[in-house]
């Protein structure tokens, strides 16, 4: 097998008395979706936070595409490939939805230590951000202010941002919560369209997207990964339905 | 290997491309259009009227309007490099005065220099060529900006706010206990600096010279705001943990916005000094920090021309107050927190909120 894009090694994080990744391995392959399902409490979002430096894990290893990543910001991981969209969204709410994903377009192009030109009037940025808004479905509301737009749509730019900064591997964290079921269903068709193309790893609590999209599942519970395998294995398996599926039904 | 090339990341094109892409695309407004013209006109009426306050003022025999002028232009040119780093970058900063004083006392060092014919440090001689001073002002700001930004900007809140104060309390104490320099009664600058060809002692000359270092600066101002930087900049404000997220190293963006906002302040503190032929620790003292502070958020933080408009409006109470009543600040207090609370977006606010009302 050739090796993951992604590979998680014996990751450990501790608040105090509580462990949230207890020794944590996963890899993620390029192209794959990987699933990361659990409940609440279980780690999920801490993992990602540890994947995009954000926050310092005790121990274990992050490799990206085989090179320990361990010192580097979250700047210099966002621009060597890794991208993540927020549970609780995080967007630049006084300016346009346009606004959002060019300036995501702008930092892949390079340093913006640019103070001439006008970044607004730039058409290569401008045309790329509005090809990745209408890729989340949202090119109908370029010019609209992030902080009019609706929930499910802010969860779209979200997406469009991440997609901007063109990684290699897409952390999508929470990518359905809060949504509608049109909507869940419009974000499910998306991130189909994308499956294949980017590798991803998806936390996610709904259990329909998860089967519609993972190649490959695994499950945390208290910050212990229980259960790796293919979706049918993992629906099968015993341990996994009385810690979470079971839960849910 | 996590590295790639450049070519490879900005050919990273989207991968899903139908023709609702490329007609939103082809649809898409690029530019901004009507709202610049109307903002174009305004800057060139009052550009008109300032470039003529010096021939009204000698009809009306009003000369003290003209060097009223000139301390409000001076100021907004501070003002509004405080806005670059706390109305547009988000960094509240209680010691820009640190760097307005700078600026004055470069001037006022180098004069004191060339009257008394010795050289500072034994090497740098002193001038009193305007273009020399200034550029060293800035220059000199610009230096204590990124020292005390680099090491004030690893922090954020409330104990940056502190940090940036003490800085500027630390500088204030260094020039009052600098006998050598005027100590706590300061320097006077006995004739203001010479600009080849004018005479900078007519006052409205000094007008029309800070009128066009005041035109300039807030173009240069003008091009950085809409600038790939002062995009990133706003970004910051409005969530940093998002502008990383995307691959912006915040700190470098914060550190160089820092430096130029200082800088802008030391050129106004050069101007300053030569306007008033006087520098003193009170310029580098934390109320003329404070004083800055309240002209930006009075103006409107975040805005081009918000800063100027809140020193203008400050100076003009701030004088007409003080000739009517000593106990002024009794009357501006409440008027700055009345126009705090009513209207968000200070000054620039209330002018925006009319011609709103006057498209209907």
């Amino acid at each position: 097998m050739a090796e993951a894009l992604l590979s998680i090694d014996g990751l450990v994080k501790r608040f105090g008395g509580l462990i949230a990744s207890d020794h944590v391995s996963l890899d993620v392959s390029a192209g794959e979706v990987h699933a990361l399902i659990g409940p609440n409490g279980a780690g999920k979002t801490t993992l990602i936070s540890q994947l995009m430096g954000e926050l310092a894990p005790d121990a274990g290893t992050i490799r990206l595409a085989g090179a320990d990543i361990a010192g580097m910001s979250t700047a210099a991981r966002a621009y060597n490939g890794l991208a993540r969209t927020f549970q609780i969204t995080q967007l630049l709410d006084e300016y346009s939805s346009l606004d959002n994903v060019a300036l995501a377009v702008q930092a892949r192009a390079g340093h913006s230590f640019r103070f001439w030109s006008d970044a607004r009037r730039s058409e290569p940025l401008r045309k790329t951000a509005i090809a990745h808004l209408a890729q989340a479905g949202l090119a109908a509301r370029a010019d609209v202010r992030a902080a009019n737009l609706a929930h499910g749509e802010r969860k779209q730019l979200e997406l469009a941002v991440a997609l901007a900064a063109a990684p290699r591997i897409l952390l999508l964290d929470e990518p359905m919560a809060g949504l509608g079921i049109g909507d869940s269903q419009q974000m499910i068709e998306i991130l189909r369209g994308l499956k294949g193309k980017l590798a991803m790893l998806l936390v996610e609590h709904d259990m329909d997207a998860v089967f519609a999209l993972a190649d490959r599942i695994s499950v945390l519970v208290y910050g212990r990964v229980i259960a790796s395998g293919d979706p049918e294995s993992i629906r099968a398996n015993a341990e996994v339905r009385t810690a979470y599926l079971g839960e849910s039904e | 290997m996590a590295e790639r090339t450049m070519a490879e990341r900005t050919m990273a094109e989207p991968t899903v491309v139908d023709q609702n892409i490329a007609e939103a695309v082809a649809s898409a407004k690029i530019g901004i259009g009507g709202r610049d013209a109307v903002q174009l006109g305004l800057v060139l009426i009052a550009l008109a009227f300032l470039v003529s306050l010096p021939f009204i003022a000698r009809a009306l025999d009003a000369s003290t309007l003209v060097t009223l002028a000139t301390r409000i232009m001076i100021f907004a040119i501070a003002a509004a490099s405080l806005n670059l780093a706390l109305g547009i970058g988000g960094m509240v900063s209680f010691g820009h005065a640190a760097f307005f004083g700078i600026g004055g006392y470069v001037v006022g060092i180098l004069y004191r220099h060339f009257v008394s014919g010795e050289a500072l440090f034994g090497f740098i001689s002193g001038t009193n060529q305007l273009v020399i001073t200034a550029a060293a002002a800035i220059l000199v700001s610009g230096l204590a900006a990124a020292l005390f930004g680099a090491l004030s900007l690893r922090t954020s809140g409330v104990q940056f706010i502190m940090i940036t104060l003490a800085f500027a309390q630390m500088l204030f104490f260094l020039f009052v206990s600098l006998t050598a320099y005027g100590g706590d009664d300061g320097l006077i600058v006995r004739r203001r600096n010479v600009l080849p060809g004018l005479d900078t002692r007519d006052d409205a000359t000094f007008y029309f010279i800070c009128l066009a270092v005041a035109v300039i600066f807030f173009a240069l101002l003008h091009r950085i705001m809409r600038s790939r930087f002062g995009v990133v900049l706003g970004g910051i404000r409005q969530n940093e943990r998002r502008m990383a997220s995307i691959g912006i190293p915040t700190y470098s963006y914060k550190l160089v916005a820092f430096v130029i906002s200082g800088m802008g302040c030391g050129l106004a503190g050069a101007l300053m000094a030569n306007f008033a032929r006087f520098v003193s620790p009170d310029m580098l003292h934390w109320m003329q920090s404070g004083e800055l502070m309240i002209m930006v958020i009075l103006g409107g933080a975040g805005t081009l021309f918000g800063p100027a408009l809140g020193a203008a409006l400050w100076i003009i109470l701030e004088t007409s107050l003080a000739a009517w009543t000593e106990h002024w600040q009794f009357v501006l207090g409440p008027v700055i927190i009345l126009i705090i609370l009513f209207f968000r977006g200070g000054l620039h606010g209330i002018l925006t909120t009319i011609r709103g009302n006057a498209h209907g």
